[in-house]
């Protein structure tokens, strides 16, 4: 029978020649995930099931990076309790502060993921790993907990909506663009536990942190999952991370889709995604003049090196906006020290940016760049939910870095283009 | 099982950050989750919930984050069930997972109708309007997770 490339990885994890969708499956994981929100109550309830397994002490991740460095008291103890269930259980990859990074910009750089593999993980932008040509998901805490214990995971076999690239995007589109004008006609329900499996020529001319960023954000149109085949690009990432030989699925000719989406990707133009729903996207064509308090350049979503990078090529050489405070957040250590190499941080800090240490942040509210009552920020970030970053009565507006950078110089929302 | 309680509605696309936000995620203790539920949302929600009431939403309830703390708060909160048109897939499991009963149907309900909700049968009677609707059961998988209390113990049978 003909499937899906999600399809043939969730068929080859539960032992069968073929999977339809709707089947529920057990399936076997190659890697469980959860950061320091998830993990707390993923280790009460195995605790509180009498549990002692751990399926693979090589295959837990838990990351600890929303709310460090711990930012009180509270995230200071829940943060011990994994460090201590981490020690306890031998739990090999266990990250804090001065290793850790965003967990899915970390794993994927640390050689984490490879091709073809099966991942859940107790956060949902877990469907991150998809641009690997792997299968990966965001579950709750209780799943990751069983996943932990016995390497297993139900799942239901979804259907796929296949999104066919075309052409090229110019120069300052990005894969944020792509995603959120995907989003913008989808809608946030739009992929409602579904694939959306990509493929086209236009694959091609996408960076794999363009990929990383458009699978990121299968979740905000409520996918189960994203899914890049591999290719040249990924295969050279693969090696820089040292990651293990990639078993590789592509869909098969004949495979089935609830719907066919093809995109030009010349066409795309930069957006924006405006307060509060992910879907509402607009070109600069579509608003006027909006004053902003923020910006945030960081998160799983876009804080990887091309993303400094883009902002660096904007704000060199001149002035934030006064006014206007603004973040990078680099995603990981390692990201971190490459844009320092490359002397990015000096533009930033002299254009009047703050620098800060790998954490997720601001990007839920956490610390580092909370909003008050009424103020707006444009955010790289993937969500733009009422009090996501702060009072219920601030504003997030999502966009790249390019737009990100631009908004910090301009003091409103601002294109690229316009500098 | 029966549940019997009043409706308490919301639009379409409630999220996890507005059914407990982030900043209150620095604990998992119950009903600490419990006494914050909603309130970016609807901040009288904690004052007019009576245990057994339901709520009754659009589609895409629960979506966002994996947070199994938006589950947990809504159940300490009281309330019985969730009835929506369509659940995100992550709030969906973990409702399963935690075993917080959640219905979904294109069924229409007010504010304050008085529900009684046979979840075995599939039948939800509105007591104030005086009609019935009924929905499908859960596939037999999530039905035996359901039935052993929780997925640890479903898995001991898997
Ligand atoms: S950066 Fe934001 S979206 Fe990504 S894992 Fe952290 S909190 Fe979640």
């Amino acid at each position: 029978m003909s499937m899906t490339a999600t399809q043939k990885i969730l068929a080859a994890h539960c032992g069968k020649e073929s999977v339809a969708a709707g089947d529920m499956i057990m399936a076997d994981l190659d890697l469980v995930l959860a950061n320091d929100i998830t993990a707390p109550v993923a280790i009460n309830e195995y605790r509180r099931a009498g549990c002692e397994n751990i399926f693979d002490r090589e295959r837990v991740a838990l990351v600890m990076d929303h709310f460090t460095p711990n930012k009180d008291i509270k995230a200071a103890e829940q943060c011990k309790l994994v460090r201590d269930f981490a020690n306890e259980k031998g739990i090999v990859n266990f990250f804090d502060t001065g290793e850790v990074g965003v967990e899915h910009a970390l794993l994927p750089e640390r050689g984490m993921v490879t091709g073809g593999d099966l991942v859940i993980g107790a956060d949902s932008h877990t469907c991150t790993y998809g641009a690997l040509g792997a299968f990966s998901t965001g579950v709750g805490s209780t799943d990751m907990a069983v996943g932990m214990a016995y390497g297993r995971a139900w799942l239901r076999v979804p259907s796929a909506i296949s999104i066919v690239l075309k052409g090229k995007p110019k120069k300052w589109v990005s894969g944020k663009d792509i995603i959120l004008h995907i989003i913008g006609k989808i809608g946030v329900d739009g992929a409602l536990y579904k694939s959306m499996e990509y493929s086209g020529d236009g694959v091609g001319h996408l960076s794999m942190d363009d990929r990383l960023t458009i699978c990121n954000m299968a979740i905000e149109a409520g996918a189960k999952n994203g899914f890049f085949p591999v290719d040249e690009k990924t295969l050279e990432f693969f090696k820089e991370a040292g990651a293990k030989e990639p078993k590789i699925y592509e869909a098969d000719e004949d495979a089935l889709y609830d719907s066919v989406m093809e995109i030009d990707l010349s066409k795309i133009e930069p957006c924006v995604a405006f307060p509060h729903l992910p879907e509402n996207v607009k070109t600069f064509d579509e608003f006027g003049d909006i004053e902003i308090d923020q910006v945030v350049i960081g998160s799983c979503t876009n804080g990887r090196l091309s993303d400094f990078v883009a902002a660096a090529e904007i704000l060199k050489g001149k002035k934030v906006a006064k006014g206007v405070r603004v973040l990078m957040i680099p995603a990981t250590q390692k990201i971190w020290k490459d844009a320092m190499k490359l002397g990015l941080f000096d533009i930033f800090v002299d254009a009047g940016c703050a620098v800060s240490a790998p954490t997720c942040g601001p990007c839920l509210g956490g610390h580092m760049g909370i909003l008050a009552d009424g103020e707006r920020c444009v955010s790289t970030t993937n969500r733009n939910f009422v009090g996501r970053m702060g009072h219920p009565g601030s504003e997030v507006y999502l966009a790249s870095p390019a737009v990100a950078a631009a908004s910090a110089l301009a003091g409103k929302i601002a294109s690229p283009y316009d500098l | 099982m029966v549940l019997k309680g009043k409706v308490i509605k919301y639009g379409d696309n409630v999220d996890t950050d507005v059914i407990i936000p982030a900043r209150y995620l620095n604990t998992s203790d119950p009903k600490e989750l419990a006494s914050h539920c909603m309130e970016d949302l609807d901040k009288d929600f904690s004052k007019k919930v009576n245990p057994g009431d339901f709520i009754v939403a659009g589609s895409n309830f629960g979506s966002g984050s994996s947070r199994e703390h938006a589950p947990i708060a809504i159940k300490y909160s009281g309330i019985a069930c969730v009835i929506a048109k369509s659940f995100a897939r992550i709030f969906y499991r973990n409702s399963i997972n935690t075993g917080l009963p959640i219905i979904e149907t294109d069924a229409e309900f007010d504010e304050g109708d008085e529900l009684e909700v046979d979840l075995s049968q599939g039948k939800i009677t509105n007591l104030t309007k005086g009609e019935t609707a009924d929905f499908p059961p859960f596939p037999e998988a999530l039905q035996k997770i359901i039935d052993a209390g929780g997925l640890f113990k479903a898995m001991k049978d898997m």
